[in-house]
């Protein structure tokens, strides 16, 4: 239950390619307590996270919570400057929610031109937020809700994952308990003297193949 | 004496920041660069603004050699490089160089050479009015760290 220690310093992912606005989200973050990595482009954010390129899902790792076994330190949210050359911030948000290991990490767009259009896009694409450019620290309260979800999400999943681990050994032992049980209706069989209409009906279900072989009794009879 | 130096010069920094937010080259941004400031990153303001200095110097180049060719003038080159500047004035606050910026490459977009020239040397104007400024601002606050930073020797030694 590493979440204690993810809980106490969020880690962000910051990627841009204006090295005037790394330095300027980095210290930004900083200030806000958050740990922060800076890239300068959507496919170096990918190799961070992981993932390649043209991988569309992350393959062999089952993770089912959002930390990547591939990654030295878990990311809690991404931020992302949407005009880069050549990966977009749209094109990076699109990989991020198509990597079955990486789709639950936040994304949060930024850009410094006012597009609705561009806007709409990115909200559909699934990005929590979209920041326009310059960045101020009251935007940045606006992240912490969206690392929290997450969080108690994975929390949430874990548990699952506890309940459904009870279940099975509940159903497990159940199963054996009944096993057992049969057992010991079998062994009654085959004594002369059934009691009860359930030790009855083992019994009848038991001489089940006696009853496939015809009774000539009954055939002599109707004849 | 010193202590009358110290609250001069920070009213001499308050008076330049007052003319700079007057005339427009500088706006609500960079007092958010100065609030960024502390004693964990004491020197952030002055180590953004350097690195501002050094990347718009280098794409004030690109773009006077883009335009040197009147024929083979490449705008899509430069509309990369306006936007590059764009972006980083307008987070540092230079709102005037930014707005020239704006204006050139609305020029870039109609392939207007001339009107790029002229953008070009309006540019350059703002952005070498902007670095004088801010170095005349840092100057200031230097003299001020040092100012408060001297002490008397201690009289009773």
């Amino acid at each position: 239950m590493g979440m204690a220690a993810a809980e106490s310093r969020f880690h962000v992912l910051a990627v841009d390619d204006n090295i005037i606005d790394r330095k300027l989200i980095e210290r930004l973050l900083k200030t806000s307590s958050y740990q922060v990595t800076t890239v300068d482009s959507g496919s170096k954010a990918l190799e961070f996270l992981g993932l390649h390129e043209d991988d569309r899902s992350n393959s062999g790792s089952p993770s089912i919570l959002t930390n990547n076994h591939h990654q030295e330190l878990e990311v809690n949210l991404i931020i992302t400057d949407y005009c880069m050359p050549g990966m977009t911030g749209y094109d990076l948000l699109k990989k991020i929610k198509e990597s079955s290991s990486l789709r639950d990490i936040p994304v949060v767009i930024m850009s410094s031109e006012n597009v609705p259009a561009r806007i709409s896009r990115c909200l559909e694409e699934g990005a929590e937020e979209f920041f326009l450019k310059p960045v101020r620290k009251s935007d940045l309260n606006r992240l912490r809700p969206h690392m929290m979800k997450a969080v108690s999400k994975d929390q949430k999943q874990e548990k699952h994952e506890e309940e459904e681990e009870e279940e099975r050994e509940e159903k497990e032992i159940k199963s054996q308990k009944h096993q057992e049980q049969q057992q010991q209706q079998h062994q009654q069989q085959l004594s002369p003297r059934p009691s009860g209409n359930s030790k009855r009906k083992a019994m009848e279900e038991n001489l089940s193949p006696d009853r496939t072989r015809p009774r000539y009794s009954d055939i002599a009879a109707v004849v | 004496m010193l202590g009358w130096g110290v609250d001069f010069l920070r009213a001499e920094m308050n008076r330049l920041l007052a003319l700079l937010f007057h005339q427009g080259v500088l706006d609500e941004q960079f007092l958010q660069l100065q609030q960024l400031q502390d004693e964990s990153s004491p020197n952030f303001v002055s180590e953004v603004i350097t690195i501002y200095f050094s990347e718009s110097e280098k794409l004030l180049r690109n773009l006077r050699m883009l335009l040197m060719d009147r024929e083979l003038s490449d705008y899509k080159k430069m509309e990369i490089h306006l936007n590059q500047m764009m972006g980083s004035s307008s987070s540092i606050g230079a709102k005037r160089v930014r707005n020239v910026c704006v204006a050139f490459r609305a020029a870039s977009e109609q392939s207007n050479h001339a009107g790029c020239l002229r953008a070009l040397e309006l540019l350059e104007h703002e952005y070498c009015y902007l670095k004088n400024k801010l170095h005349e601002l840092f100057q200031i606050e230097q003299q001020r760290a040092l100012a408060s930073g001297v002490r008397y020797p201690a009289q009773h030694d």
